[in-house]
């Protein structure tokens, strides 16, 4: 991102914990990261890392027992983490949107599609009811679907997962946003649906300068559509840096690992790569580098909980023994 | 839709004519009008007379023939006792019935959703523990016993409603109707919150359940993701979700509702149907016993139909249709 221009949103140290019975889950730990007008952030992670919980962070959305314990959230600048309720509300859908995991629980099933996206624009202006309809019908078109006057007095039962996904993405857009957080829009999808999606909201983002950030699992979505990544790991990131770089050389033994474990047409027959172990539970996180009993790179340094170090062209690294990191040039600042 | 309604008709039809014959049957099996009705001095040939008249010297199933093939004629037969046809004299009484039964449901919608939406909303305050106790207390209670107490305290102790009867019935629409009166009022408030009770505990019950569950589904964080205010999330995406399981319940409960108030009309002396019903299995009036179930039986099987078509208005997921097995 050019450094003329204020990032549309940026995270600093955000932590939210969630108080359980149990203990407390540091669902997220101090998550710092910044996206820029028209860019596009993939935000990568196995499931419980904390890519969902940062999501509905920014938004506001976080459910009991979870709380936003720390940290900031500056949406150009004004702080989210200490915006009142109502400043939330008119913020959300109209400033940020966000589109969620699963196409079949997104739409509320007894009420038609127009009401759903009519309440979407009536919520945040005064207009009215036919000049709504026609926004909805122009977004529904816009996201590929055909005939969008019929389709608007359907009910979402009447509609498949892709079509859902495209209604869903459709209100999300409505009031053109500056920023989309689009939690794993295309995992309930089967990959043809998939790549038009994509390159759908990679068409509207780069057109109307909406920022957006894809949480995801799926590496290769990510390394076709965003222009950075973070790689998330118990709550943290542990690497950040451009798309490119990370994915052509990582550093972190975590992000290696969920790359070499892609698999490929080239390594037919030979056992896939697979990181042992399993992913820790939040309320039992190991001493140290939490990713440390699963690494092959485990030194004693690892007993405590490394910190960021910068790399250059912007990459961040939360490791002890970083990979390759003779070749790549370390900054000091 | 109308084939839907055509084929539930029949089915219906079917159900009625079963249950015509357990109704019968089982009311044949109960006592001997006869040693009721006939005066004690009477000899054997008066006795006779009398059998005869009322049609007990036939075989059973000739008597149930003979029930039939007027039934479908629309005569239930007449009334031992009052020597009327038994469904004037049961039509007579019902406005009454249906007067409380409605009143009784009207009471249960209008505070039950509000307090159980507003206990499932926030299941740790006070207030909805408290509401979700008394709802508690409004299952387990018998309806007869609270009826008593309340005559004993708003009646007797306070003096604010009277204790029996109807009190003032306006013609409306052909119909003796008290409510719109504040004298019928009055008179129908207590026995109607007797028979609500119950019904109250409920839909509180199905309301609170319903919203826990669709406050936590993904649709409801979408809506506020919309940045909708949190009215409109609990009046229309909350709302419209749980008043499936409520008009569903409460649809079939209705038929409960009419044929139950026996108890309610009993203690506050209603002059309803279920009332007569009382009366008259005491004096074993069999053809005004056989009338009120065949009633009840015909309004269970109608408000069946009703609950399927409001159902499929609610839910647009259950289209009405012709389903080919």
């Amino acid at each position: 991102m050019s450094l003329s221009e204020s990032p549309t949103i940026e995270v600093k140290d955000l932590k939210t914990y969630f108080f359980t019975k149990g203990g407390i889950a540091r669902a997220v730990d101090g998550v710092s990261f910044s996206v820029g007008r028209g860019k596009v952030l993939g935000l990568v992670g196995e499931s419980g890392s904390g890519k969902t919980v940062t999501g509905f962070s920014i938004l506001g959305l976080v459910d009991e027992p979870g709380r936003i314990v720390g940290g900031e959230i500056l949406y150009r600048g004004e702080n989210l983490v200490s915006a009142s309720p109502d400043r939330m509300r008119e913020l959300r859908g109209v400033n940020i949107s966000m589109i969620f995991q699963d196409p079949m629980m997104t739409l509320n099933p007894v009420l038609r599609i127009d009401t759903q996206m009519i309440e979407a624009l009536q919520a945040h202006e005064s207009i009215s009811k036919d000049d709504a309809r026609q926004r909805a019908r122009d977004v529904l078109g816009q996201v590929g679907i055909a005939s969008p006057d019929e389709r608007l007095r359907s009910y979402p039962h009447q509609f498949s997962g892709g079509m859902r996904q495209r209604v869903a993405i459709a209100i999300a857009l409505l009031n053109k946003p500056d920023l989309i957080v689009a939690d794993e829009p295309t995992t309930a999808l089967d990959v043809t649906i998939q790549g038009q999606i994509l390159y759908e909201v990679q068409k509207l983002c780069s057109q109307t300068g909406t920022a957006l950030i894809w949480i995801t699992h799926d590496l290769s979505v990510v390394a076709g559509l965003a222009d950075d990544i973070c790689v998330m790991y118990a709550g943290r990131i542990v690497e950040q840096g451009s798309v490119n770089s990370v994915l052509d050389k990582p550093m972190h033994p975590y992000t290696d690992g969920l790359i070499s474990s892609v698999p490929s047409r080239n390594k037919r027959g030979v056992p896939l790569a697979q990181i042992p172990g399993m992913a820790p539970s939040l309320l039992k996180l190991p001493k140290g580098c939490s990713f440390g009993p699963r690494c092959a790179h485990f030194s004693n340094a690892c007993d405590s909980i490394p910190d960021i170090s910068n790399y250059e062209n912007g990459r961040q690294i939360r490791c002890h023994n970083p990979l390759g990191a003779g070749t790549t040039l370390r900054v000091t600042d | 839709m109308s084939v839907f309604i055509i084929r539930r008709l029949m089915q219906s039809a079917l159900v009625v004519v079963i249950m015509s014959f357990i109704v019968f049957s089982g009311v044949f099996l109960v006592g001997d009008p006869v040693e009721i009705l006939v005066s004690d001095d009477a000899d054997q040939e008066e006795r006779e007379m009398m059998i005869k008249s009322m049609g007990l010297d036939k075989p059973f199933l000739v008597q149930y023939g003979i029930f039939i093939s007027k039934a479908i004629r629309g005569d239930l037969g007449d009334s031992f006792v009052f020597q009327e046809p038994a469904l004037l004299l049961i039509l007579d009484r019902m406005p009454a019935t249906m007067e409380l039964a409605v009143v009784a449901l009207l009471i249960a919608i209008v505070f039950g959703i509000p307090l159980g939406v507003w206990a499932g909303l926030k299941p740790e305050s006070l207030a909805s523990k408290s509401i979700m106790t008394g709802s508690i207390l409004g299952f387990s209670l018998p309806t007869f016993w609270v009826g008593i107490m309340m005559i004993l305290l708003f009646a007797v102790v306070l003096g604010w409603l009277p204790s029996t009867g109807r009190g003032d019935v306006q013609i409306i629409l052909g119909m003796p109707i008290s409510v719109f009166s504040w004298d019928g009022f009055s008179h129908v408030l207590m026995p109607a919150v007797n028979l609500a009770l119950f019904k109250l505990s409920m839909v509180i019950r199905l309301a609170r359940a319903g919203t826990r569950e669709v406050m936590h589904q993904d649709y409801i964080k979408f809506a506020r993701a919309k940045g909708l205010k949190e009215q409109r999330i609990i009046l229309v995406h909350v709302l419209k979700n749980i008043l499936i399981p409520v008009v569903t319940v409460l649809g079939l409960e209705f038929g409960g509702l009419v044929a139950f108030s026996v108890v309610t009309e009993t203690v506050f002396a209603w002059p309803g149907m279920g009332k007569l019903l009382i009366d008259s299995i005491g004096l074993l009036d069999r053809p005004i016993i056989v009338a009120y179930l065949m009633i009840i039986v015909f309004l269970f099987v109608l408000i069946n139909l009703l609950v399927d078509i409001c159902y499929s208005i609610l839910d647009p997921r259950v289209r009405l249709q012709d389903i080919k097995s």
